[in-house]
């Protein structure tokens, strides 16, 4: 499995603005420029940061015969969520479940007039196109365009950004979604991201990628920013990592996502079911689960990190959890985290402890986002 | 006063006696990236050569810091409890992070030089 590290179309533009370059997900990714890690985080949250998430894959989910709409009604077969009533040009987080009710990958999917568009994470891109191909083999056809590059312009100046290159943009919404063009290169444009700002995606051929990147850059508030400040945005935002914060052994229920599950999919409603693991999700929404996934306030200013073990008590004798994810929050100023929680303990306010370097950090039980979102809804 | 090195990016003062200042190298700084957490050993705490005495957590990561030589914490820089980032904006004077006493002064001169750290 030792495979050379693969470069995004971008590659040469980040190493030409002094990025350091890590390996992520087979990829060689700039993880923070010379700005540092801390002001690209406050400079997204204040002005505009650009991402190069290129390594994610982008899937077309095409109908062998129809449009949109059919395969909106065979994608509902493998997940949860309600994708025959969401309108054309309009976006929705999903979760593709295993027999099991585990979650194999989160991803987001767009209801384009010919099919439907996906951004699935860089790890599962491979396996969640075969999988989605075998499964819905009769009814659709993938489209693996995992060539093309996808930029990310995240932050309260972003809309001027965008609005300046493509006018349609002043009425997108939160979650809208348009394939468009920018003198004559095909763009995928969404409104959307993973910072909890407002901001837009944009899909586009691998060869535009850095011309497009450079434009960008070009305004005064754009900077770029690296993969760590991505992680301390999404996680103060209290967005999950797939592989650190959702797995195929959690569940959208363990992993407080019901809110991503339409009333229509969920037991009583028009289309319950008919998903993998529908059984055993259905009767976590009945009945509850054993464990959940919490935001997580530490005490101090110690970080404390994935792998973390938490407590109920000091002494350490009854353990509750684990952090899932965790570091230090910029904007708050302090340690945030989130982890799962056996349920009695998954209540807000609750005093825990974890336990770090061979002392107890109290923690308390928090709602997330630990700041407040952006979006334009 | 001198001042000498480890393969794993701290430096090490001889102050007097055998009292030594540890913090981390400008180089080790830089690859941190932002410092927002440091807590070393209790002062008391005996440690050999080798052993963790330090951790400092930037945004990124958590990473350990070694005494490279057997010793007592003696002194935290409580400067950085307030202040981590002094690490990055001056490793090698107020971003000092403990003081130790030496087992043994004379093991000080084991260390990497200036030069020979510059080479690695």
């Amino acid at each position: 499995m030792n495979e050379p590290l693969k470069h995004t179309p971008l590659y040469d533009l980040h190493v030409s603005l002094g990025a350091k370059m890590v390996p992520f997900a087979g990829y060689e990714m700039p993880v923070q420029y010379p700005m540092g890690v801390m002001e690209e985080h406050q400079h997204t949250r204040h002005k505009a940061g650009l991402f190069d998430v290129s390594h994610m894959g982008q899937l077309r989910i095409r109908p062998r015969s129809g449009g949109g709409a059919e395969a909106a009604a065979a994608f509902e077969t493998l997940v949860p969520m309600d994708f025959i009533a969401l309108p054309e040009g309009r976006q929705r987080y999903a979760l593709l479940t295993n027999e099991q009710g585990g979650i194999r990958d989160d991803l987001m999917v767009a209801r384009q007039a010919g099919d439907l568009f996906a951004v699935v994470n860089a790890a599962n891109k491979d396996s969640d196109a075969a999988y989605i191909e075998k499964q819905l083999a009769e009814d659709c056809h993938v489209i693996r365009q995992f060539d093309r590059a996808l930029l990310a312009l995240q932050g309260p100046k972003a809309v001027d950004v965008i609005v300046d290159l493509f006018p349609q943009a002043a009425a997108m919404r939160f979650m809208d979604c348009v394939d468009t063009t920018l003198d004559g290169v095909a763009v995928t444009l969404s409104r959307s991201g993973y910072t909890g700002e407002d901001g837009f995606e944009l899909g586009l051929p691998a060869d535009q990628a850095a011309a497009v990147a450079r434009k960008l850059l070009d305004y005064p508030d754009v900077a770029p920013i690296g993969l760590g400040a991505r992680d301390s945005l999404r996680l103060e935002a209290g967005l999950c990592l797939y592989g650190q914060d959702l797995n195929t052994t959690t569940t959208p229920v363990e992993a407080s996502l019901v809110w991503s599950i339409q009333k229509s999919r969920r037991p009583g409603g028009e289309r319950a079911g008919g998903y993998p693991g529908a059984e055993t999700i259905a009767q976590q929404l009945e009945t509850g689960v054993y464990r959940k996934r919490v935001g997580l306030l530490p005490e101090g200013r110690a970080p404390i990190r994935a792998g973390v073990e938490l407590f109920s008590d000091e002494a350490g004798t009854e353990k509750v959890g684990r952090v899932s994810s965790g570091g230090f929050g910029p904007t708050v100023g302090g340690p945030v985290a989130m982890g799962y929680v056996s349920k009695e303990k998954a209540v807000l306010d609750t005093p825990l402890f974890a336990s770090l370097r061979g002392r107890m950090v109290p923690v308390v039980v928090r709602r997330m986002p630990f700041v407040p979102a952006g979006f334009k809804r | 006063m001198t001042t000498r090195y480890t393969e794993t990016h701290e430096w090490v003062r001889l102050e007097n006696g055998d009292t030594a200042t540890i913090g981390i190298t400008a180089h080790a700084a830089e690859e941190l990236g932002d410092v927002v957490f440091v807590e070393a050993k209790d002062v008391g705490t005996h440690l050999k050569d080798g052993e963790a005495v330090a951790v400092v957590e930037s945004v990124k990561a958590a990473s350990d810091i070694y005494t490279p030589l057997a010793a007592t914490v003696e002194s935290f820089n409580s400067a950085l409890t307030d202040d981590p980032a002094l690490i990055n904006g001056d490793p090698e004077g107020k971003g000092w992070i403990l003081t130790v006493k030496l087992d043994d002064p004379e093991a000080f001169n084991t260390l990497l030089s200036a030069e020979d750290y510059k080479k690695l």
